[in-house]
This record gives structure tokens, C-alpha cells and sequence, in this order.
């Protein structure tokens, strides 16, 4: 009997969300029982370390798997899937949670906020993460996000004595809370149709029903809007801009880069591909979702021109990245699927990169994360200017860059799907962002320099923006392997 | 070693800005590392001249690796003679500029340099590229160096001046790539393989519709690069704010990516849509516009470099003038004038260098009489702007006079329009020189100027040498583009050179619509 409930099989396709769970709960335990001493607080990044360490074996080890048996690993009675689309993901979510974990010791010394259960959280949310991107099942997936979003909701107010960041995690909450009830609501409409929770049998009891079915469309109402919360598209962006600002900058990277992968993981999940419960009224979608991407990339392109804080800017830019990743998914072709990794992948470099050296600036005493605080870096460090100057060119879209790579493909998607009209709006607004991004540009290269204080560095720092100026560069100047290492993750 | 000759000339920029960062940071040290960085690249290019053979078909020196196979994307290098001679451009042009900056850069030199030496990595690969997707690469490489160029080391305005040369570019070169993009997928459903290779993308056939659409994609990118009226606006600023050697570099070379992109690009792959009835009428239009607006811009000039700037308009006006006159005279004499405004236009911009670095204004009302004070000044002053006013035995005249010919034996009109310029041309120049150089020195201020120096006549030399050989010699320069020109309108006029007499190209293009309908 047990045997069947819990298989080897089953236990194989979690290993690495188990690590994570485990690793977590076990900082949370050694915080105070072994470690109560803040000045062995770095054997918790070392633990931190470690269990991403074990979660990629498991990786390893389940592409092995994949790559030996031709097919997908399905457990639980189907309702996790690993796929090579999974596994992809959990790779982007690996590398950030580890980048992110490591500058964060310095930056929580600093602000004075320094606790164990940071690097729980961090954990715990990969973990969702995990789930949303394996979830075959809308009750699998729905737990991932809320655990990944119950983590973030701490982790944005985790600078307790900060009001700007009290303030952001209680909009966060109460914005992601009311979003989360509408995926639940087009959650319960799709088990109402189907009678069952996997996404296989959705998909069937979806495409049994007649065309302009009411409840149908009810169901893709509810979810998108969930679904477009999650990764701030726009006319649901509010949230973000202020929960980027506010929360610890560490914080706001891995926000930006690991949770909008998941969500996008999810979205692509239930709209494109054989699991997906959508793919099937994708005419119905595939226009609005054109004019909610437009919509996004224009709010968050405008928006952006004129903010004076470097975090609030990078929040807008990324919502108007959110619009271009969009794209790909309106293009509906392999091409977009791939351009969505192949975009996300260089965005999690870059991306995390330019939150990176905003880290740095984070001193004793001064929070460093307005336009200012980057003038005359290039006299005071230059190299965290020049790195910062690449990952800006690199969201920018400029080659030899791999941010040109991704924007590359969401335009190819466009053009093979006759998209003309949606391609020129995406290319003129990425004229738009240079004229933001290099405000940054001239401030750090060009401006007088406010104060002498220098960068908080630390060897992990040097190493986590080290790796990423190095892949934003390298996937940009080669991107052949990385290319096909989209192209085998395509959803099958 | 031929095979790798591109790459040599190509990479010698690179590796000497690798170089530069590494060193200590005594200036000088500095300096002499980057002149000699640059003399290095103009060495390492003089091969390309002497083994280049101007009777082979195609390209040489050519040079193919596999890049991004994902994509279709290879590292294809190759010049043929128009390729050869702004190749040449950018190497004697890069090494002009560098000697040009050594007193007037005096802050943050090492990044000035670098720049520079990026700058003409990317210009070089402009010009070599035989792969659209590396071509597009280096393309955009230029933008970034010459942002900082101007936006660090430029003038007061100079931000202003930066960011809108880079908005205006970036805007077209990413309109450019959805025709790129365009022409890229074509070629992927009649051949069932993605690449991006000019010699493929050569063979997809498009319907004319298609073809135009692609062309206006790729005429904004080229247009906004050469200027061509109205998208010139950017030009002015960028010229006024930029330091000396960086509109140096942008008039002689950067400018003449657009052209470039034209001939390589716009005529031979869109063959049809370049021989369109009103596609030709509309591009010459806008050409003849161009000539005569800028060179009545440059009456009106209080500005000695915005003179100079809106020059540069006009004179590259004639030069797509003479690419949609279609004919080999026209587009032949386009290549020539482009070289010969790099060497002029690039004269002019450091003679208001010199005077700039020593009296720190460029209003013409502030000069007059320099000739008096600054003989040496006066002389090597006079023969850059003969050669850009188009005086026989100098270049500018081989250059303006062939275009003429194509555009007459094109359409008359446009000669007889086209001509007005050359003579406002001559006007304003003659009367910006008179301003500044002749009468008495109504200015105390200029009573005290001292002559040019060893350094600054020496930066002079070559390009008038230059100027003089096509000025009284010009024909190795028509030998070297006689075969390119021929291929180019073979694609565009199959069959142009069997008839016995040369036809104007509207009418044929008329008969050829004729014949369709």
C-alpha cells in the first residue's frame, strides 16, 4: 500500500525541492540551537551553499534520468511533471537563490538586519519555485506559488526598521493575497469543468467543451489576472514598483529575476504545450495578451524615464521587460517559447548584475540606491562601473550584450508569426529604455561624485558579479551552447 | 596569412585597447601606446592594398567559421574594392584622429583612448562583415564608444548632443533588424534553412511588396546613419558637442556606414525595390533636397563646426545621389566622394581643432585676418577646403563631377539641381574662409595665436597627400571599384551591361513597369 503511494519514482521527481525544504528548515534549527553566536552566522550561508549544492545533484541526476529515458519523469499520479522545461527553470532559480544568498551577508550586516531565517526564506521560496515550474496539477501549483509568495511577503519587510519596507511588504501582501484569490477562483472553475485537478484532465474536459463555452472563459479571465499580478504586467503592475523599492535590495534582485521566472514557468505551463488548459482558445487570448504586453511596455518604458530612484527604475524597467517576455507567448510559436527562455536566462544575469552593484552601494548608514549615489563611479570603482555599465547595455538590448539575444528572438517569434505591427512598437521602445538606462550610464560615467564612501564589497560579492558580468558577456559574444540548451528545454 | 589578413586588422584595435587598461597610468605613456595601437592597424591594412587583385570577382581575402549555428550566424569576413577603400578610410582615418587628440584630451585619457580603439574595431568590422548578423553586431558595437566620446569629452551640450545621436541611430538600426529579420525568414521558408549570409539571403526571391517593406526597414537605419534629410538633426549636435577627433571619426567614417549600407546591403538584395520607379524618385529627392538644404544651412552658420556639420549633409547628399542614379559612374563616384569627404570634411574638423584648442571659440565673428598671424594655419586651411569645395586637382572635384555625370546621364533634372550645390558649396566655404582668414585682425586676441606645430602639420600630411593623388590620379581608385560597381548593378539591372548605350534609369525603370503591367 505504501508502496504506491510513495514510489522511488515519486521520490526521485522532488529530490531536489526535499533539499531545499530540508536545508531551510535545518538553518532555522542550527540559527539558534548550534549557531547562536551572530558572528557564526556565516555557517548558515555555508549551509546555504551546501544544500544548492545537493539540490543541483538532484538536478543532475534527473536530467540523466530524462536524458536516458527519452521522456519526462511523471510522479504523484501526474501531478508533478520534470521535464526538461522544469529542469531548465530550476537552473535559473538555483543560480539566483545562490547569487542572492551570497552578496546578502554583507548587505544584512550592513542594514543592521542580519538573521537566519533570511536564508530560510530564500530557501523555502526556491522551493515554491520548484513546484511551479514542475506543478502538472492545479492544487500542485497553487500551493508553489503561495509558498513562494508567503516567503517574499517576508522577505520584502525583512528590514523591520525601515518604514519603506514595512510598507512594501504589507502592499505586496495585500495586492498578491487578492491576486492569489483570483487563481484560485479560475482554478476552482477549471475543477469545475474537469472534475479533477490535473492539468491532463483539464486539458481534456476544457477541449470537450463547445467554443465560446461562458465558463471557459471565465476560467481564463480569473487566472490570467492571477497570473498577470504575479509578474507585473500591466494594468496590474502597482504593486511592484513599491515592493521593489522598498524591500532589501537583495531582496528586490531575487524578486525581479527567480520569482518572475517561476511566474512566467507557470504561465507558459497553462498557456502553451500539451498541459496547457489554454492552449486551445488561444485566439481568444493571443490578442489581448498582444495589447497587455503593449500596454506594459509602455507603462513601464514611460514610467521609468523619469525616476530618480536607480531601484525604482530598474522595477519599472522590469516591468517593461515583463511586456517583452509576453511577447514571446503571443507570438504562440517555438520560436517565442524559446525566446521566453532564452530572454529570462539573459535576464537573470544581467538583471541580477545591475541589483548586485546597487547592493554594493549599500554602506553603514547610507542606503545608496538613489541616482546620486551612483555619480563619479567610474573615479571611485571602476569597476563596478564598467560592470554595471555592461548589464545596463545588456537590458538595454544593445549587442554584443545577451540581452540583444533575448529581445533578438522575441522579435524573430513576431516576425514568423506576422506580427509586424507588435514587432515595430517592441523595437521603438527599446530606443526608449537606452535613453533610462544610460541616465544611469552618464550619472556613474559622467557626474561629479557626492560621496567618497567606498563600495561594500566582500569576496562573495566579487564573485556573484564577477559570474554574472562574465555569462552577460559570454552569452552574448558565444551563445551557441546556451542556445541549445533552449532549445532541448522546449516544452514537449 | 591572407586568409587571416581581415581578422589581423580587425582584432589589432582589440588587442592594443587590451594593452592600454594594463598600463600604468603616466599619460604620455598612454598616448604613445594608443598612436602606435593605431599606426599598428594602418600597417597591418596596407597588405589588404597591395594584394588586393581588382579584375577577381567577389570578395577577397575572405575568411568563414561557423559562429552561432543555432541561429545561422557565421564569422564571415571579405572585402571587395568598396569594401577596400573604407577599410583604408577607417585605418588612416583612426590613426589621424589619435595624433589629433594628444593635446586636447588632457582628462581621463586612458578611457579616451580605449574607446577609440573600440570605435574602430567596430567601424572596421562594419566594413568586413559578410554575415548580417555580425555585420548588425559591429553596427551597434560603434553606438556605445561613441556615445562616451562625445558624452564625457564633448562640448557643453554634450549629453544632450549624445543621447540623441544614440536614440536617433539605435531607433533605426532596430527598424533595421525587423527587415533583417524579415528578409531572414523569407529566406527560411523557400530554403528550409536559417542563416544569415549574405551570399544566401542574395538568392531569396521576394515579391516587390515584400521588397519594399524591407527596403524602408533598412532605409531608416542607413538613412539616420548617413544623415540623410530629415532624419539629419542628430548630425549638427553631435559634430558641434563632440571633441575634435571624435567628429573627426564621425564625419570620415561613421557617416559612410550608411552609404556603405546602401551599396551592400540595400541595392543587392532588394534588387527590384532599389529599382523602383518611385523608390529611386523619392531617395533622389531626398537626396537633392539634402544638398541644397545643408548648403543654405551653411550660409545662415554663425558656427565655424556647425558650418562644417551641416556640410557634411550636403556633401552626402551627392553621395546617395550618385547610388540611386544606378549607373556605374553614379555609384562609383559615390564610393570616391565618400572617401573624399572622410578626407576633407576630416581636414576641416581638425583645422577647427587647432583653432579651437588655442582660442576655445569657434563663432566666426570672433576670427579674421588669421592669415596674418597663423601662415602654415592659412595654407594647410586653404587646401582642406578647396578639396571639400571640389577644386580640379584636388579630390573633392573627381568625386562631385563623376557623381554628376551618373545623375545626368540618370535624369538631367537632378543634375541640373544637384549642381546648385556644388556652387553654394563653394560660396559658403569661400566666405567662411574669407570671414576668418582674409583682411585685416579686427580681434586683439588673435594677434597672439602661434602657428601650428611640428605635431599638428603632421597630422595634416597624409590626407593631403591623399587629397592630391585622387585629385590628379585617380584612376587605381576607379580600377579598384570598376568590378564591385559592375556586380552591384548587374543584381539591380540584370542584363545593364549588354545594351550598347547607356540608359537613363527612369526610363528603364518605366519600361520595366511597363513591361510588368
Amino acid at each position: 500500500m505504501i508502496d504506491s503511494l510513495y514510489t522511488a519514482q515519486d521520490h526521485f521527481s522532488i529530490v531536489p525541492a526535499l533539499m531545499l525544504a530540508l536545508f531551510g528548515c535545518a538553518i532555522l534549527l542550527f540559527d539558534f540551537l548550534i549557531f547562536p553566536d551572530p558572528k557564526q552566522r556565516k555557517w548558515l550561508l555555508i549551509f546555504v551553499v551546501l544544500g544548492e549544492g545537493f539540490t543541483g545533484v538532484g538536478l543532475i541526476r534527473q536530467m540523466h534520468w530524462i536524458a536516458s529515458y527519452g521522456r519526462p519523469i511523471e510522479a504523484f499520479n501526474s501531478s508533478v511533471i520534470v521535464d526538461d522545461f522544469s529542469i531548465f527553470f530550476n537552473w535559473l532559480f538555483l543560480i539566483a537563490a545562490l547569487i542572492v544568498s551570497v552578496v546578502s551577508y554583507q548587505y544584512l550586516e550592513n542594514a543592521g538586519e542580519h538573521h537566519g531565517e533570511y536564508y530560510s526564506l530564500v530557501l523555502f521560496a526556491q522551493c515554491g519555485m520548484y513546484f511551479l515550474a514542475t506543478g502538472a496539477d492545479l492544487v500542485t501549483l497553487f500551493i508553489g506559488l503561495e509558498l513562494m509568495a508567503l516567503s517574499f511577503y517576508v522577505m520584502v519587510g525583512f528590514l523591520r526598521s525601515e518604514k519603506r519596507s514595512n510598507e512594501a511588504a504589507l502592499k505586496y501582501l495585500l495586492l498578491g493575497a487578492f491576486s492569489s484569490g483570483f487563481l484560485a477562483y479560475g482554478f476552482s472553475v477549471l475543477y469545475g469543468i474537469a472534475g479533477s485537478t490535473r492539468l491532463s484532465d483539464v486539458v481534456a474536459a476544457v477541449a470537450s467543451r463547445p467554443a465560446w463555452d461562458p465558463v471557459v472563459y471565465l476560467a481564463l479571465i480569473a487566472t490570467s489576472v492571477g497570473l498577470l499580478f504575479k509578474i507585473a504586467a500591466a494594468p496590474f503592475h502597482m504593486w511592484a514598483p513599491d515592493a521593489y523599492e522598498g524591500a532589501p535590495t537583495t531582496v528586490t534582485a531575487y524578486l525581479s529575476v527567480a520569482s518572475k521566472a517561476a511566474s512566467f514557468a507557470f504561465l507558459v505551463r497553462l498557456f502553451y504545450g500539451p498541459l496547457a488548459p489554454f492552449a486551445a482558445i488561444r485566439d481568444v487570448w493571443a490578442p489581448i495578451l498582444g495589447v497587455i504586453a503593449v500596454i506594459t511596455m509602455t507603462v513601464g518604458n514611460l514610467a521609468a524615464i523619469n525616476q530618480t530612484n536607480v531601484k525604482r527604475l530598474l522595477a519599472y524597467s522590469s516591468i517593461s521587460h515583463a511586456g517583452y517576455i509576453l511577447l514571446g507567448l503571443v507570438a504562440g510559436n517555438q520560436t517565442g517559447i524559446k525566446g521566453i527562455e532564452v530572454y529570462l536566462m539573459v535576464y537573470t544575469f544581467m538583471n541580477l548584475g545591475a541589483f548586485l552593484v546597487l547592493v554594493a552601494l549599500r554602506r553603514q548608514k547610507i542606503i545608496g540606491d538613489e541616482m546620486d549615489d551612483l555619480s563619479g563611479l567610474m573615479k571611485k570603482s571602476p569597476g563596478y562601473a564598467v560592470l554595471m555599465l555592461i548589464f545596463l547595455i545588456s537590458l538595454a538590448g544593445i549587442p554584443p550584450t545577451a540581452g540583444f539575444l533575448g529581445k533578438y528572438y522575441i522579435f524573430w517569434s513576431l516576425i514568423q508569426a506576422h506580427q509586424y505591427t507588435l514587432a515595430i512598437i517592441a523595437t521603438l521602445y527599446a530606443a526608449v529604455a537606452i535613453y533610462y538606462y544610460f541616465r544611469i550610464v552618464k550619472s556613474m560615467f559622467v557626474s561629479e561624485m557626492k560621496e567618497k564612501e567606498p563600495m561594500a564589497t566582500s569576496f562573495g560579492m566579487r564573485v556573484a558579479l564577477a559570474v554574472s558580468g562574465v555569462m552577460t558577456l559570454a552569452i552574448g559574444i558565444y551563445p551557441e551552447p546556451f542556445l541549445k540548451l533552449a532549445q532541448s528545454s522546449l516544452l514537449r | 596569412m591572407d586568409q587571416h589578413l581581415l581578422s589581423i586588422v580587425l582584432l589589432t584595435p582589440l588587442g592594443g585597447l587590451l594593452v592600454l587598461l594594463l598600463l600604468p597610468g603616466n599619460k604620455n605613456l598612454i598616448r604613445i601606446w594608443a598612436n602606435l595601437a593605431a599606426l599598428a592597424g594602418f600597417v597591418v591594412s596596407l597588405p589588404l592594398v597591395f594584394r588586393f587583385r581588382n579584375a577577381l570577382p567577389g570578395f577577397q581575402f575572405e575568411e568563414r567559421a561557423d559562429w552561432i549555428p543555432a541561429l545561422g550566424a557565421h564569422y564571415h569576413l571579405g572585402i571587395d574594392g568598396i569594401g577596400l577603400l573604407l577599410v583604408m578610410l577607417t585605418t588612416v582615418m583612426g590613426v589621424v584622429a589619435m595624433i589629433c587628440s594628444w593635446s586636447g584630451i588632457q582628462d581621463r585619457v586612458r578611457e579616451y583612448y580605449a574607446m577609440f580603439l573600440l570605435l574602430q574595431t567596430g567601424m572596421i568590422g562594419v566594413f568586413i562583415s559578410l554575415d548580417f548578423f555580425l555585420f548588425y553586431i559591429f553596427w551597434e558595437l560603434v553606438l556605445v564608444p561613441m556615445y562616451f566620446i562625445i558624452g564625457v569629452w564633448g562640448g557643453p551640450r554634450k549629453l544632450y548632443a549624445a543621447i540623441k545621436f544614440f536614440l536617433y541611430t539605435l531607433a533605426g538600426s532596430v527598424l533595421m533588424l525587423l527587415g533583417i529579420l524579415t528578409l531572414y525568414f523569407q529566406h527560411f521558408q523557400q530554403f528550409g534553412f536559417y542563416t544569415f549570409e549574405i551570399q544566401d539571403l542574395i538568392k531569396t526571391s521576394m515579391s516587390l511588396n515584400m521588397q519594399q517593406w524591407v527596403f524602408w526597414a533598412f532605409f531608416i537605419g542607413f538613412a539616420i546613419k548617413v544623415p540623410m534629410f530629415p532624419f539629419h538633426t542628430w548630425l549638427p549636435d553631435a559634430h558641434v558637442e563632440a571633441p575634435t577627433a571624435g567628429s573627426v571619426i564621425l564625419a570620415a567614417v561613421l557617416l559612410k556606414m550608411g552609404t556603405y549600407g546602401f551599396l551592400r546591403f540595400s541595392l543587392p538584395l532588394l534588387p527590384q525595390a532599389s529599382a523602383d520607379r518611385s523608390i529611386v524618385q523619392v531617395l533622389a529627392i531626398l537626396s537633392i533636397v539634402g544638398i541644397i538644404y545643408g548648403a543654405l544651412v551653411c550660409l545662415m552658420q554663425k558656427d565655424w563646426k556647425k558650418l562644417v556639420a551641416y556640410s557634411s549633409v550636403s556633401h552626402l547628399g551627392f553621395c546617395t545621389l550618385g547610388i540611386f542614379s544606378l549607373n556605374p559612374n553614379g555609384i562609383a563616384g559615390s564610393v570616391l566622394q565618400q572617401v573624399n569627404h572622410g578626407i576633407s570634411t576630416g581636414m576641416l574638423f581638425m583645422v577647427i581643432g587647432v583653432i579651437y584648442e588655442r582660442r576655445h571659440t569657434r563663432e566666426i565673428s570672433e576670427y579674421g585676418g588669421l592669415a596674418h598671424v597663423m601662415p602654415k594655419f592659412a595654407v594647410i586651411f586653404m587646401i582642406a577646403m578647396l578639396s571639400s569645395v571640389g577644386l580640379p586637382l584636388l579630390n573633392g572635384f573627381v568625386g562631385e563631377f563623376t557623381i554628376l555625370q551618373g545623375a545626368f546621364e540618370a535624369n538631367r533634372v537632378w543634375a541640373a539641381f544637384a549642381v546648385t550645390g556644388v556652387i553654394l558649396g563653394a560660396a559658403y566655404l569661400l566666405w567662411l574662409y574669407q570671414r576668418t582668414m582674409l583682411g585685416q585682425v579686427t580681434n586683439g586676441k588673435n594677434l597672439t595665436i602661434p602657428d601650428m606645430n611640428f605635431r599638428e602639420v603632421a597630422m595634416f600630411v597624409p590626407l593631403i597627400a591623399w587629397a592630391i593623388w585622387i585629385g590628379v590620379y585617380p584612376k587605381p581608385f576607379f580600377d579598384v571599384l570598376r568590378q564591385p560597381v559592375t556586380e552591384i548593378l548587374e543584381r539591380v539591372h540584370p542584363g545593364y551591361f549588354n545594351g550598347s548605350q547607356p540608359k537613363p534609369v527612369l526610363a528603364q525603370a518605366g519600361t520595366q513597369a511597363g513591361d510588368a503591367r
